[in-house]
């Protein structure tokens, strides 16, 4: 079988343009190869190259006193302490997943934790940020099903925990979900490995699964809008086999313990070309592989498919000259795959040999650094000037407050996610401290009293309204989850999920975002390490609402005693910290309740923000508070509710701001945390939130067996838990 | 004095027994790879948990033909001390150390929580130290634990003692609704009639230790190795 001829419409089968193939032809000189083709063509997709991104991404902080490694590597690392690294990253697979929900979602969980390991971290968790369409669709119900079985197929398989993370319903997603999947690994300082080639003659090995004809193109199919009615090309979604990932991080793990080796990398999108070309270019070396020694999964495969595939549980390396016996030893000992396939080089390219001949011989400098990168026309969205005006007359007060609590406790945004979350083995590893459902996951990390605290958030609401400050509130928050666990911040990592950038409205919502996310990371010191943009979210021409996801990661000094949470002994004070304003604008209930979307989200002011945070972090070091609790979507009303359902004790509690009762209780004003405090200790609280400056009211005590809200809300707790526990599956799932 | 934790390709809770063994109780564990055909030097054996060879065809079915298990067959028969923890238990009953079989959960989906357990037997070496009839909270994290067995299996396990561990309320009750998963009897965890075998689905290395929140499964340790502790000092006065 021969290689296509190159025509024009082979080179837009292949997602270049005109001007892109025009400057392939000047720099080659010539006419490329049909694997040639291929291997610009996923070089230079926007899934690989951050073509649309890359100009605005470096306005991302990345360094600070903690970090080790900011992007461009495999993950993210920040010192922890003890002569321990964190290696973390986040990264989404939506369009395998909306495809193929089980495999797609499961391949994510696979190549997330290839990337941590890959550096020499043992993965300890798993977190992920799951949107899905309108909950009464019955292709939701099938989505949320595959995809969370995907996910712990693939994760429980490996007995890395899913520990927590977020799971939300809109109908924006209907034809876009969205699958965002965060790993953390811990890791010796000193044992670091980075996917960089080096040493001219050094061996380049292949190693874990043989090569298939699976997931061909995905990374450009990644990079390309759906159309409506289309199943999708679901032969470019791979389909993953945990065990043999099992395998290979082991087997990876006990190689990194040698030193045999120089350098490795994930064989993820884009498979053997991109790990090849960025080792080569990150070591600014050249690689040569003879494409007839890597194993294969079924005869003929042409070196294009070779080249192309995305079979999963591979990995590139490169080893000491000497050394490959040692390195075969071990992958044999794990059943896998090795083979020397090819050599580093001197001169900075990547050649390709074939049988014999040479069937690609590219620059590595213009499919890496020299990869083509745009500035895209950004234009401010009409729909701004509609939805920014709200006003108070068209939203009536609900008669029921009560009532609007339980209704909000049971939506599908608001609900108990038990039924995810028990189908994920959280424990597994024995260091999850914390599980999932609070305002963050807790892990200690053996060998020292240290703990890492981790959370998730992004609010789609608030980041449609106005991006900017959807994404500076989400930094914010997740930053708060973590201080509610009494950690403090060290880094952050995103995923950023758009529609399509040729789009100006989307391109200015991602300029605006990735501005939000910088301000946040800045005003608390806060540097994004490793990320992932995700574009082309859209469908028929409809795109999701900018979804910018954001992960922090915190550290706490001392990991004992923070097992517990929620209201936990009858008499405390119940205080909270920071202020609540009349702002309905972006919540959860004007939607859920009213079914507007509207108004601005609400107003973040940073002093306020890192007084709170300061108060409460201050607070549990000193032992002063039990467990706090974040005030975030649902507002007030429903986080108090949050608090009663570990111990099942109620509150009485007195709100006296003079403000909408519907905004006192569910509006959602940011940089707000729940306490509840021995008696004894809530004077010194108090006293510390004066120091710091932060806003702290006593509002009620813990007690009884009904939450109330005087003059507003009194309801039974076991209702409210009812409300909760039971939302998911009667308003999702069905059952 | 020495523990042998088995790894199979696909063992994930290898470590975290290792870890309960070494750093909770300071006793010396090591782990043994599934091509060792011996087991000589070990006074214990642990069969942990994952998803070995994936769980792919049946969980523990490929399990149970890893040359070790000639060894684990072995150690039993002579009275040595076997314990399987959710995956392992699954290969004990595979490679018949145990009687009945399990299937998928009746939800046919994973599940991972804390359920509660009634002690039914405190006369094995992996429980002597417990209260017969006391309840004890462990997590379970499994897709194939609902144990089944023919009537007469079933009949002999209960007139025995063998059934070890029944899931229950929190109040010691055992009922339908304290059944996560689907298991005959309720049965969490059986014995071999010598009382040397014990399979059990909950995980007690994950809950024995008081920074995670529970101790519950230090049961399980303490007893296996006081008991070890307790044949060695016989052992040596024996010798002398």
């Amino acid at each position: 079988m021969g290689d296509p001829p190159i025509t024009k419409a082979l080179i837009e089968a292949h997602g270049l343009t005109g001007e892109e193939y025009a400057r392939i032809l000047a720099l080659l000189g010539r006419e490329p190869t049909y694997t040639e083709l291929g291997i610009f063509s996923v070089m230079w997709s926007e899934h690989c190259s951050y073509k649309s991104s890359r100009v605005h991404l470096r306005r991302l902080p990345s360094s600070g006193p903690h970090v080790v490694q900011g992007p461009g590597e495999n993950a993210g690392v920040v010192d922890i302490g003890d002569g321990l690294v964190a290696v973390f990253k986040m990264e989404s697979h939506n369009h395998p997943s909306f495809i193929e929900p089980y495999q797609g979602a499961a391949t994510g969980v696979g190549g997330i934790l290839r990337d941590i390991f890959t550096m020499g971290a043992r993965p300890i968790a798993c977190l992920d940020s799951l949107r899905f369409g309108d909950p009464a669709l019955p292709r939701t119900r099938y989505l949320v099903r595959g995809v969370v079985a995907g996910i712990a197929g693939y994760g429980n398989c490996m007995g890395i925990p899913t520990v927590g993370g977020e799971c939300s319903f809109h109908e924006c997603y209907n034809g876009n979900i969205l699958v965002n999947v965060f790993c953390v690994g811990v890791a010796p300082r000193d044992r670091v490995f980075l996917g960089r080639a080096a040493g001219v003659g050094n061996p380049v090995i292949y190693v874990g699964s043989r090569t298939g004809r699976d997931g061909i193109h995905g990374a450009t199919m990644a990079s390309e809008e759906f159309d409506a009615g289309e199943e999708g090309p679901r032969t470019t979604v791979q389909v993953g086999d945990p065990f043999t990932e099992k395998l290979l991080l082991e087997a990876c793990l006990e190689l990194m313990s040698t030193d045999c080796l120089v350098g490795i990398q994930d064989m993820g999108a884009a498979g053997l070309t991109s790990s090849s070309v960025e080792m080569a270019g990150r070591g600014s070396v050249g690689v040569e592989l003879d494409l007839d020694q890597v194993p294969l999964r079924e005869p003929g495969m042409s070196p294009y498919e070779i080249m192309l595939s995305e079979s999963q549980e591979r990995m590139l390396l490169v080893a000491r000259a000497g050394r490959e016996a040692e390195v075969e030893a071990i992958f044999r000992k794990w059943d896998l795959q090795v083979a020397v396939v090819g050599r580093v080089i001197a001169e900075p390219l990547l050649r390709v040999r074939h049988g014999g001949a040479v069937v690609a011989e590219v620059a590595i400098d213009p499919l890496t650094r020299g990869a083509p990168s745009y500035e895209r026309p950004a234009a401010r969205p009409a729909y701004l000037e509609r939805v920014a005006r709200l006003s108070a007359a068209e939203v009536a007060l609900p008669g029921d407050l009560g009532g609007t609590l339980l209704m909000l406790l049971g939506s599908p945004n608001l609900a108990d996610k038990r039924w995810v979350f028990r189908q994920y083995d959280h424990m597994v590893g024995t260091n999850t401290v914390v599980l999932p459902g609070a305002d963050a996951a807790l892990l200690r990390v053996k060998g020292t009293r240290r703990g890492l605290a981790l959370a998730v958030d992004g609010n789609h609401r608030f980041c449609y309204l106005d991006p900017r400050r959807g994404a500076a509130l989400a930094v914010a928050e997740a930053a708060r989850n973590v201080v509610c666990l009494g950690a403090k911040p060290l880094g952050v990592t995103d995923c950023l999920n758009f529609g399509s950038p040729e789009n100006p409205e989307i391109m200015w919502q991602f300029s605006e975002v990735v501005d939000g996310i910088a301000e946040g990371c800045r005003e608390l010191g806060l540097p994004v390490v490793s990320g992932n943009v995700s574009f082309y979210n859209e469908t028929s021409g409809v795109p999701i609402y900018p979804t910018p996801t954001i992960a922090v990661l915190g550290l706490l000094e001392d990991v004992s005693g923070h097992a517990a949470r929620g209201f936990c002994q009858e008499g405390d004070p119940v205080l909270l910290l920071g202020e609540t304003r009349e702002e309905l604008g972006g919540s959860e209930y004007l939607k859920a309740v009213h079914g507007l979307e509207a108004g601005g989200p609400p107003r973040l002011a940073w002093d306020l923000e890192r007084a709170v945070q300061q108060t409460c972090r201050e607070a549990l070091a000193r032992g002063l508070v039990r467990p706090a609790h974040d005030c975030a979507e649902g507002g007030l009303g429903v986080a108090l509710a949050e608090c009663t359902f570990g111990s099942g004790l109620g509150a009485r509690v007195r709100l006296t701001e003079g403000i909408r009762p519907d905004a006192l209780l569910f509006g959602e004003s940011a940089s707000r945390i729940v306490l509840s405090v021995p008696e004894a200790h809530a004077g010194e609280v108090e006293a510390l939130a004066r120091v710091q400056g932060a806003p702290c009211q006593a509002i009620g005590r813990v007690g009884g067996d009904r939450l109330v809200i005087e003059g507003l809300v009194d309801v039974p707790v076991s209702a409210c838990r009812e409300a909760w526990a039971r939302g998911l599956e009667r308003q999702v799932l069905h059952v | 004095m020495r523990v042998g934790v088995i790894v199979f390709p696909g063992s994930n809770c290898d470590h975290d027994c290792a870890h309960v063994l070494r750093e909770v109780f300071k006793a010396e564990a090591a782990l043994v790879w599934h091509k060792e055909t011996s087991l000589r030097g070990y006074d214990a054996v642990i069969l942990p948990g994952g998803f070995s060879y994936g769980d792919y065809l049946r969980a523990g079915a490929i399990a149970r033909f890893s040359p070790v298990m000639r060894a684990v067959e072995g150690f039993a028969r002579e009275g040595g001390l076997v314990l399987g923890i959710c995956n392992g238990f699954q290969t004990l009953l595979e490679a018949r150390l145990l009687p009945g079989a399990m299937v998928r959960n009746r939800s046919l989906q994973f599940i991972c929580e804390d359920v509660h357990l009634r002690l039914e037997n405190a006369t094995t070496a992996f429980t002597r130290a417990g209260q017969p009839g006391r309840v004890y909270r462990m997590p379970i994290a499994h897709a194939e634990g609902c144990y089944i067995a023919d009537p007469v299996t079933l009949r002999t396990l209960e007139d025995t003692g063998q059934v070890v561990f029944r899931y229950c309320t929190p109040e010691g009750e055992v009922t339908e609704a304290a059944n996560p998963n689907g298991s005959l009897g309720n049965i969490a965890g059986v014995c071999s009639r010598a009382g040397n075998v014990l399979g059990m689905m909950p995980h007690p290395e994950r809950c024995a230790e008081v920074v995670l929140g529970n101790e519950d499964g230090r049961l399980i340790f303490e007893s296996l190795l006081g008991r070890l502790a307790a044949t060695s000092v016989a052992g040596v006065t024996a010798r002398r």
